[in-house]
């Protein structure tokens, strides 16, 4: 019965993983950025919200309807007036721009919320779980993170798969002067790209700082998870993203059934040994090099 | 009238000049023909036209307005539309995805779904097929597709036949009478020159990135075109 519930447990954990993930891997199929700020960024998000919990007393789930907005206007300043400067010119300015941005972020958010480790409280909601049976109960919270991630990459999937946005997304990220051609404007299209990943990005902030303590410098470790699933579902592929996050969370809680010393280390493992052994991840596009 | 005008214009490729001083009209309802050797300029000359490439000096005008500082993609939406060389279809999007992201600017006209269809049966017969299957000759009816779809004023071609069987090549050049008979003012590249001469109402010929020869079809003598066609005296 323990088994069972470290696997369920990390399922729902998965879903945090992918929704965490599901930004870096729609940047990177749209436009291939490596976007190393994506960890800070969602600290950004939960510190935005908990800035705006505290200034107006709204809960959590209401402060998202004014930071994923927010951050999605962000997304679109930052990829029109910066990122898209980045790239024309090569593999590392992308990486460089965008590390040097997590790093100005961690700082500003050090002098303005200092170093101190906090939480957003969404009452109730935190502690709910449903039992199943007695040995077995889910979290309300983390069950709704897995259904809130399965939404987004199946409307995302779907916006790709059936509309004009979509089209454009894909053919941009095809051929882009091909689709200049057509008319589109790629710098337009990759800045609404990056804000509907900030949107996501926002989610899986307010997330986060609902199910664990955040602070300034959380990012990177976020970005590592974040990462490894993007890479395990195989680069770009949204619904492999979504399969990598369940791989990593399963992985985390069975190495944490065995030894809790384990928990985090086994998750690097399962990374590795997929790298290893599909090393364009388990979802890869067909055709289309990672 | 005067659709599509070239003013002494100058442009480069790579550190390369590739055109000097092209100037050169096409009227609108006409179908105008470049042809020249390898390397004479004519996709530079179509690039520049559709603003995939800068001209460094001179002017072009379209429908009597100067578009030289306008960005390529809002080229597409004044009615220029460029079938690039090498077709370009979007591997990843079906048949019909790559004919539909051709209404991406939003332009009214004949062009739709249907009319393309019609125009090139196969399209209709592939459409839930991925672009990147299709035989070359299906790739080039779909690329001339995309760009109908955007309802061009100006539709400019860039080796249709290029690596084409004779047979698919002479069934595309059929399709350009019903593309030009809705309005449509066509500007093709050809390196085959008899293909030129039997589509197009006039023809200038490129070499070395300029204009060695203008004139109509019927006018031109195969002396006159093999001399300004190789730079033979």
């Amino acid at each position: 019965m323990d088994w069972v519930n470290a696997v369920v447990q990390g399922v729902l954990l998965g879903g945090f993983y992918a929704l965490l993930a599901t930004g870096l891997s729609l940047m990177f199929g749209v436009m291939r950025l490596v976007n190393l700020a994506q960890g800070d960024l969602t600290i950004l998000a939960a510190f935005l919200s908990l800035s705006l919990i505290e200034a107006t007393g709204v809960g959590p789930f209401v402060s998202l309807a004014v930071v994923v907005p927010l951050m999605m206007v962000g997304g679109y300043a930052l990829q029109r007036g910066l990122l898209n400067r980045t790239l024309d010119q090569g593999v590392m300015p992308p990486i460089l721009v965008t590390f040097g941005l997590a790093v100005v972020l961690q700082n500003v958010l050090l002098s303005l919320y200092s170093a101190d480790s906090q939480g957003i409280d969404a009452g109730s909601a935190e502690g709910a779980s449903i039992a199943i049976t007695n040995q077995l109960s889910i979290g309300v919270l983390p069950l709704a993170t897995l259904v809130i991630a399965v939404v987004i990459i199946v409307g995302l999937q779907a916006m790709l798969g059936r509309t004009q946005l979509g089209r454009s997304l894909r053919a941009t990220a095809d051929d882009r002067e091909a689709a200049l051609l057509t008319g589109i404007d790629h710098r337009h299209v990759y800045a609404v790209a990056t804000a509907i990943a900030m949107g996501t990005v926002a989610i899986a902030g307010v997330l986060l700082g609902i199910r664990t303590t955040f602070g300034p410098f959380d990012g990177p470790v976020r970005l590592i998870f974040a990462f490894e699933a993007v890479v395990i579902g195989g680069l770009g592929s949204l619904w492999g993203t979504l399969v990598g996050g369940i791989i990593l969370g399963v992985s985390l809680t069975i190495g944490n059934q065995i030894n809790p010393a384990y928990q985090v280390l086994a998750g690097h493992v399962v990374f590795l040994i997929v790298l290893a052994f599909r090393p364009n991840g388990l979802f890869a596009r067909k055709g289309r090099e990672a | 009238m005067t659709l599509l005008e070239l003013d002494a214009i100058s442009s480069y490729y790579g550190d390369l000049q590739a055109l000097f001083g092209i100037s050169l009209d096409v009227v609108e309802g006409e179908t105008a023909a470049i042809i020249g050797s390898n390397g004479a300029g004519k996709s530079t000359l179509l690039r520049v036209v559709a603003g995939l490439t800068e001209a460094r000096a001179g002017d072009i005008r379209f429908d009597g307005a100067s578009i030289r500082r306008v960005a390529p993609h809002l080229r597409v939406g004044m009615g220029i539309s460029l079938v690039p060389e090498g077709r370009r279809v979007f591997p990843s999007l079906t048949v019909e995805e790559n004919l539909r992201i051709g209404t991406y600017r939003g332009r009214q006209g004949p062009w739709d779904l249907a009319a393309v269809y019609e125009l090139f049966p196969i399209l209709r017969e592939r459409a839930g097929r991925s672009g990147a299957v299709l035989s070359g000759g299906e790739q080039q009816a779909l690329a001339i597709g995309r760009a109908l779809m955007a309802n061009p004023r100006l539709l400019l071609l860039d080796e249709v036949s290029l690596g084409l069987a004779p047979v698919i090549v002479k069934q595309l050049y059929e399709a350009l009478p019903s593309i030009t008979a809705q309005g449509a003012t066509i500007l093709l590249v050809e390196q085959s020159v008899d293909q030129a001469l039997a589509a197009a109402d006039r023809v200038y010929c490129l070499l070395e990135g300029r204009i060695s020869l203008t004139g109509l079809p019927a006018e031109l003598t195969r002396a006159q075109i093999t001399t300004a066609y190789f730079g033979l005296d």
